[in-house]
């Protein structure tokens, strides 16, 4: 309860601030919104129905790419920890195909796919899946090696192994690596939303887009809090209870005062 | 446990040699080991790190290949690793991912034809055996040394095996811990009857468990002699006789080490 009233202090604080800087009348009203302004714009989309329609489209994208990235990632990974033929090929690849961009693969897609919903897919699984690789990989690499033994005295091998034992033991490093992913998939569908408008659906970054276009930033600054309510809320309700989880078994994290 | 027996649970290890190659040397770990443990028989393999006794062990295992000679549990050659011959680690190897009670159903689940309610039940009567029911949904980090070591235990125990493996477990562990271990391990395999071969630098812990003693010294890894223990059970480290024996033993390790006694 204490810790809920410090939050909340917090943000009223930071929401203060904000209106304090609108009414110093430094700034056009048509530049720095009041926080009023916001919501008076949320309340107006949400009634219409756009930004339903656009969280929808956007998570609908976000997911299916996530879970295309993790589909291929995740075995990959697990590959090019126990290859050296694997680690000499797709490893370097993931590696550098990680440190680039995902924006850069935007013009690519768009010649490639056109103005489809593949376009949108591809940028995302390309920004999710090469950073899940990596994260597998050193998991996987990082398993203290008497796991492995004493699981192989006990009779596990083949796909047991993989499931039972090396994946649940690396799991400290998968947990972080699928939230790499994660947040990459976020970045990158939004870059790819802003820049790319395709007809089959309008996304979070179409509505941004178009703020902008209309000059309207109390849209530009709603749909930004959006976004970042939605980047809050995955990560409490996907990632949260895993780490718990983790937390619990390995005895490890410093619990907060 | 009513998994049928496969045999009796005998131990041949037949002129078993092994050698470590690196690229700058290559390390002669094993020469021409032999070694036989009748069915039940507690045997302890004594020798200064580097002996080559983790590596005979490993290559009982089946985790290891030895390079010359062959190895034969329940009369069967040995080829890789097998129910019959489970083993128990240094570090115990717990799996931080399971609790307590996950890690003693871990190998049960692999064993064929046992119903989940058995498992169970075979479970919870090895946690039993090792005085650690109370924890099993306890997770593994919030166990002591010791008991983890007991966990270890109770996990290689459970899918009963002809043969139980023991790689310094109690090297780890404080000396009171450890005195208390050496009374466990004796009840329950007086009481359960497991060919062991337990590895130890410890030699007072070799003579307070084996029935016999087996020695070995290092560059190259060799057999060097065999003390066959004729003290009453259960033993307890802290006896004159048992000191007497250890004393007699230790002498021997140090005439047969090319290098210095420490």
């Amino acid at each position: 309860m204490r810790r809920f009233a410090i939050a909340s202090l917090f943000f009223a604080a930071l929401l203060a601030l904000w209106q304090l800087m609108v009414m110093s009348g430094r700034w056009s009203a048509v530049l720095l919104p009041s926080p009023w302004d916001v919501v008076l714009y949320v309340r107006d989309a949400v009634g219409d129905g756009s930004l339903q329609q656009a969280t929808l489209v956007t998570i609908r994208r976000l997911l299916v790419g996530y879970a295309i990235g993790l589909m291929f990632g995740l075995p990959l990974g697990l590959l090019c920890s126990t290859s050296v033929f694997a680690a000499d090929t797709v490893g370097v690849l993931s590696l550098g195909m990680q440190t680039l961009p995902s924006v850069c693969w935007i013009p690519l897609a768009l010649l490639w796919f056109g103005q489809t919903e593949w376009a949108m897919l591809f940028v995302v699984v390309m920004g999710t899946m090469w950073s899940v690789v990596i994260a597998t990989d050193t998991g996987a690499r990082t398993i203290p090696p008497g796991y492995a033994r004493a699981a192989r005295t006990m009779g596990s091998e083949g796909f047991h192994k993989w499931t039972r034992v090396i994946l649940p033991a690396s799991l400290p490093f998968l947990i972080s690596g699928m939230k790499q992913g994660w947040a990459f998939a976020w970045r990158s569908l939004m870059a790819a939303e802003i820049y790319v408008t395709i007809l089959t659906g309008f996304g979070l970054g179409h509505l941004l887009h178009y703020g902008r276009e209309l000059n309207a930033m109390d849209q530009v600054i709603g749909i930004m809090l959006v976004i970042v309510l939605i980047g809050l809320l995955t990560d409490k309700l996907l990632f949260a209870p895993w780490e718990r989880f983790l937390h619990r078994r390995w005895g490890t994290g410093i619990k907060p005062a | 446990m009513q998994i049928p027996p496969t045999d009796k649970g005998s131990l041949a290890v037949d002129r078993v040699s092994k050698w470590f190659r690196t690229r700058a040397t290559t390390v002669h770990a094993l020469d021409e080991a032999t070694l036989h443990a009748r069915p039940g028989e507690f045997v302890c393999l004594v020798g200064p790190s580097g002996c080559g006794k983790s590596t005979l062990l490993d290559i009982i295992a089946g985790l290891t290949a030895p390079d010359d000679g062959s190895v034969a549990a329940d009369g069967q050659r040995v080829t890789g690793p097998g129910r019959n011959r489970l083993v128990m680690f240094q570090d115990s190897a717990l799996f931080p991912w399971l609790t307590v009670l996950g890690n003693v159903l871990f190998g049960l689940k692999l064993v064929p034809g046992l119903t989940r309610a058995r498992r169970l039940e075979v479970a919870l009567d090895y946690l039993r055996l090792v005085g650690l029911e109370k924890f099993a949904h306890s997770n593994v980090h919030e166990l002591s040394g010791g008991m983890r070591q007991r966990v270890a235990f109770a996990r290689s125990l459970a899918p009963d095996p002809r043969v139980l493996l023991m790689d310094e477990p109690l090297s780890a562990l404080d000396a009171l811990t450890r005195e208390q271990l050496y009374e466990d391990i004796q009840r329950i395999w007086t009481e359960r009857r497991k060919t062991i071969v337990l590895v130890t630098h410890n030699v007072r812990e070799a003579v307070c468990l084996g029935d016999r003693v087996v020695l070995m010294s290092p560059r190259p890894g060799r057999i060097r002699e065999e003390f066959p223990i004729r003290l009453p059970r259960p033993r307890d480290i802290n006896t004159a006789e048992l000191t007497e024996y250890a004393a007699r033993i230790t002498a021997a390790l140090r005439a047969h080490m090319t290098l210095p006694a420490l």
